[in-house]
């Protein structure tokens, strides 16, 4: 029997799982679209895991993390649920000791942690502009014509990159549009993009922050070697992007699942993934705020309730 | 006249019980809701902020109980608050909804104005008067004691949500209560339940002061029941805004034995003047809250509220002098529930964390002192 410490991500974009062995070593991460079905998503996540690990598992610990890491521990069964932020966090520090700056770029949102000794000192997740600067870049790659694999490859080809405007992604496209018909390189215009995208980042999200090395560069972004160049020139210093850079929030909920140093783990067995979980979920006419209550059922045993202002319902199931 | 008025937290309990008093009827608005929310947003202008929107809700829907007086707070100096009152009346005459405005403006600059629209408004001989709104005040203060018990209580109880029970229905008691003598009864009895309930041992409690735009920081339609999502993650929360200290500061003057805020001695050198609504009180509080042991500070503002966007912008300088964590949220009609949610757990982890570090970093010291070795690590 191989003991695991599983972790789970369950964002609005993506869900992603990871397994540690013993020593906090990655024995396999699975990584999934959410697509808006994130029970569907979790229960894939988890048999693409014993797929490939084989059945013969002892869970030790399970930790949840992301906008869906409620849902998820209520239907797994999870012995920590912890926010996106200190999970990145944890994760970053474990995969680069003593790191400083913690720059996470995922495809809806994008985050900057500072840490000191190994402690989270600040942090900051963009705010005002709703554009994530993962999906955007999906997009202008695909307006190109460019497979998104190529795209950062590209930029590094660029000889001057041009200056684009980057205060929002709707000034971004317009002005790369008009570059384009000025008739700039390409490679050029996807390297100013990425400058773009990074000043743009620094402005917002990392405004009166102490950027300090070493810097971690992880997220779904961080796949970008564009991106990852931009970032080391306007930061004058190399960002380092951790090898799991990709699920970093999974791993970080398994950290800290591993972290407590459980007897026992509340993990409710593999067999999960073939159990019928369903979400209904009703308008509450108690008072004018006609709460939209979300449950979540095992057939017909109801397991959890929340999405009520009052706590009328979420209070009225123990879990 | 049938009177009514905006909400705000539990202002309203004070406002009926002054505007009784003086013998007018009284139309208290529906309790906020996203009915509310989306009956001011779809009528305000889009960049309007916050508590217009809000209001403007409280108003129509205030309307549908036939209300139709509105007395309404207006102000001085560079925040929109001022020309709210005038804002609001057009556009309620503009969707066609029938309402005479009366608005307050500060004593200060317009006292006998005040005067003129007290006396507009009074029904009653000024002794009867005037007993109704010292009966208003001091519900005001029993209101903001027993508040700040239930800050006090909610990271320690063991069965979340019990103490809020408590204190909800000691507030629709009060909202009825005719004198002082049962004013302090019920107090007496919140008081008594609060000190039965079950408290969990040996949980690390993490204090954070509140600061930011009054109307954030008091509506928790607005700011999402921060409080109690604070209180349920181990939290003590304290702020320097309070309806009795509002009402002290801005109508008396600051004439009553109550701490008030005074911006003037500790906001400086960080912002040395007024700036519009509460942005000095937020950045002198910030500095009090740090002086006084709290772990962090949580500034609240509607977005793209100027004043508290000022005080924001001095915020990197107090945290860095008074070794406070201050996070600043902006808050509106668009803020989600779980984005909130996870940014406030990350700061109290944080804070957590760096209390833990501090204390081990404290005894190491001192363990190193011993052993002659010198202080800290
Ligand atoms: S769940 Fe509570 S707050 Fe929501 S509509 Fe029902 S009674 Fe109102």
């Amino acid at each position: 029997m191989k003991a695991v410490y599983l972790g789970i991500d369950v964002g609005s974009v993506s869900t992603n799982v990871v397994a540690l062995d013993e020593q906090g070593k990655v024995l396999h991460t699975v990584y999934l679209r959410t697509k808006g079905q994130p029970i569907q998503a979790i229960q894939e996540g988890l048999r693409q895991l014993l797929t490939a690990l084989g059945k013969d598992l002892k869970v030790k610990g399970v930790g949840t993390t992301g906008s869906g890491r409620s849902l998820a521990a209520v239907m797994v069964g999870a012995d920590v649920v912890k926010n996106e932020i200190t999970a990145h966090a944890v994760a970053a520090n474990f995969a680069v000791p003593g790191v400083q700056t913690v720059i996470e770029i995922g495809g809806q949102d994008s985050k900057i942690i500072i840490l000191r000794h190994g402690i989270v000192t600040d942090f900051a997740m963009n705010t005002v502009c709703a554009a994530g600067t993962g999906s955007f870049l999906d997009q202008q790659a695909a307006r190109l014509g460019i497979p998104i694999e190529d795209f950062g490859r590209r930029a590094l080809e660029a000889r001057s990159p041009v200056r684009i405007a980057g205060r929002c992604a709707v000034f971004a496209e317009s002005d790369m549009i008009h570059k384009q018909q000025q008739g700039h390189p390409i490679e050029d215009i996807i390297a100013g993009l990425c400058e773009a995208l990074v000043r743009n980042y620094l402005n917002n999200v990392g405004k009166g922050k102490e950027i300090l090395p070493p810097v971690v560069f992880q997220g779904g972004v961080a796949a970008n070697a564009g991106m990852r160049r931009a970032f080391n020139r306007a930061l004058g210093t190399e960002v380092i992007v951790p090898e799991h850079y990709g699920v970093m929030g999974a791993f970080g909920a398994a950290l800290l699942a591993k972290d407590m140093g459980l007897r026992e783990s509340a993990f409710r067995g593999f067999n999960l993934t073939e159990m019928e979980f369903k979400t209904g979920g009703f308008e509450c006419q108690g008072c004018a705020n006609h709460c939209e209550v979300v449950e979540l059922r095992e057939g017909s045993r109801l397991l959890a309730r929340w999405g009520d202002r009052c706590g009328k319902w979420s209070n009225a199931v123990a879990v | 006249m049938k009177v009514t008025f905006p909400h705000m937290g539990h202002l309203w309990v004070v406002l009926k019980t002054a505007l009784e008093g003086i013998g007018l009827e009284v139309v208290v608005p529906p309790p906020c809701t996203r009915r509310t929310l989306e009956l001011g947003v779809r009528h305000a202008p889009e960049s309007a902020c916050l508590p217009l929107k809000v209001n403007l809700g409280n108003f129509l829907e205030a309307k549908e109980l036939g209300a139709d007086t509105i007395v309404m707070a207006g102000g001085v100096g560079p925040c929109r608050i001022g020309y709210y009152a005038q804002v609001q009346r057009e556009i309620l005459r503009d969707i066609g909804c029938e309402y005479e405005m009366v608005v307050f403006e500060p004593p200060d600059v317009h006292f006998s104005e005040v005067l003129e629209k007290v006396k507009y408004l009074n029904r009653r001989p000024w002794q009867e008067g005037l007993r109704g709104v010292m009966l208003a005040w001091q519900k005001a203060c029993a209101l903001d004691y027993l508040e700040q018990r239930v800050q006090h209580l909610r990271p320690r109880e063991a069965q979340p949500g019990r103490v809020d029970a408590v204190f909800q229905r000691a507030l629709r008691e009060l909202a009825a209560a005719a004198s002082r003598r049962e004013i302090k009864r019920i107090v007496r009895q919140a008081e008594r339940e609060m000190a039965t309930l079950p408290l969990h041992t040996g949980r690390t409690v993490l204090k954070i002061g509140i600061v930011g735009e009054i109307y954030t920081v008091l509506e928790p339609l607005v700011n999402l029941n921060i409080e109690k999502r604070l209180g349920t993650l181990g939290v003590e929360v304290v702020r320097g805004l309070f309806i009795s200290r509002w009402i002290n500061d801005n109508l008396f003057k600051g004439l009553l034995p109550l701490p008030s805020h005074d911006p003037a001695k500790t906001a400086p050198p960080f912002l040395n003047h007024f700036v519009g609504g509460h942005g000095w009180e937020s950045v002198g509080d910030a500095v009090t809250f740090a002086r006084h042991g709290c772990d962090g500070v949580i500034q609240l503002a509607p977005l793209t509220c100027m004043p508290e966007i000022v005080a924001h912008s001095v915020m990197p300088a107090v945290q860095e002098a008074g070794g406070v964590p201050v996070m600043t949220l902006y808050l509106d009609e668009q803020t989600g529930e779980a984005g909130l949610q996870t940014r406030l757990e990350a700061f109290v982890d944080m804070l957590y964390w760096k209390k833990k570090r501090d204390k081990e970093r404290r005894s190491a010291g001192a363990w190193g002192y011993f052993l002659g070795v010198g202080r800290g690590s």
